[in-house]
């Protein structure tokens, strides 16, 4: 009960940063208020029980990517510029793609439904097999490295893809190589 | 931010706990809340507070540039080295059951060397990230 509150509060706070976001004009404070709408994020996550997902929010979205945005920032202008085109279309493209996932995300079970596919299909099978094999307290851990350890390797490789990737564009070139 | 007093201090008390909580998380994270993607980012988010406060050259002195990009291929090789393991061992590729004659114990021996992997190569990408956007525009053509 008591957490349904605490969302709701940190939601209006969510919708307010939003709402400075798309006033603001100064890309600085854009960008800070980004970090802030991440840790509002991050605090909803950890009052629905998702410890993991809060940290990575709170070190990804609020810490190094506001610092990737900022070090953005200094190569180019401090304000926003004036849109070229009429904002209409893609306001109306996110308006549309925001009206479909709100439709859809009322189609979902109710959280933490006990009686929902999602704890009915392969968690139960989990809960049980887990301390008995594995036997680690953390079922997200033993799910992940253990059961999913294909998956998991997947994702290492494609966070080294993506790095691998940022080296091969931004690498600077040699001293005296062609521009 | 170099000559910032209350920055310099703050960072300074900060960091360490900041590093210690990574390590928490890491080798904590078969009983609490955790892993080795988070521990890695947080890791990462240490050095890049280091980065800022003292700037870009100090932080390559810690972590030098060679040591964070073979970081993000090492990362993937530990992981990769453990599927490898359980193949030698007269298992699957990752089976972790054939990692230790008490299965319980193979078991957590490959998700502590994976989480391992996966942090090793997440922080290492993160850092190498923040290295090469923090690097543009500062002596572009020197």
């Amino acid at each position: 009960m008591i957490e349904t509150w605490i969302i709701n509060v940190l939601m209006v706070f969510m919708a307010l940063a939003v709402w400075v976001i798309i006033r603001s004009r100064n890309l600085f404070g854009v960008i800070v208020m980004g970090g802030v709408y991440s840790f509002l994020t991050a605090t909803v996550m950890v009052a629905m029980d998702a410890v993991d997902v809060a940290m990575t929010e709170a070190a990804v979205g609020a810490g190094i990517s506001t610092v990737l945005f900022l070090s953005a920032l200094y190569l180019c202008k401090g304000d926003e510029a004036k849109p070229m085109k009429s904002p209409l279309l893609p306001l109306l493209v996110s308006t549309g793609v925001g009206v479909m996932l709100v439709f859809g995300a009322l189609g979902l079970p109710e959280f933490s439904n006990s009686n929902s596919p999602l704890n009915q299909h392969v968690g139960p099978g989990y809960l049980a097999d887990i301390p008995e094999k594995v036997d680690v307290p953390n079922l997200v851990t033993a799910v992940l490295a253990s059961y999913r350890s294909f998956d998991t390797l997947g994702e290492t490789t494609v966070v080294f893809t993506a790095g691998a990737g940022v080296v091969a564009l931004l690498r600077r070139r040699r001293k005296g190589a062609k521009r | 931010m170099r000559h910032d007093l209350v920055l310099r201090v703050v960072a300074k008390l900060l960091i360490p706990f900041i590093v210690l909580f990574a390590l928490y998380v890491q080798f904590h994270g078969d009983f609490g809340p955790g892993g080795g993607f988070q521990a890695g980012v947080i890791l990462a988010a240490a050095f890049v507070l280091y980065a800022l406060i003292f700037g870009l050259a100090s932080a390559r002195k810690v972590v030098p540039e060679p040591l964070v990009e073979a970081m993000m291929a090492l990362g993937v090789l530990i992981y990769a080295g453990v599927g490898v393991a359980g193949i030698v061992l007269g298992g699957n590729y990752l089976d972790f059951f054939v990692l230790d004659p008490d299965t319980i114990i193979g078991q957590h021996r490959g998700i502590f060397w994976v989480e391992i992997g996966v942090a090793v190569t997440v922080s290492g990408v993160m850092l190498k990230m923040f290295y090469m956007f923090a690097d543009r525009g500062h002596g572009e053509d020197t």
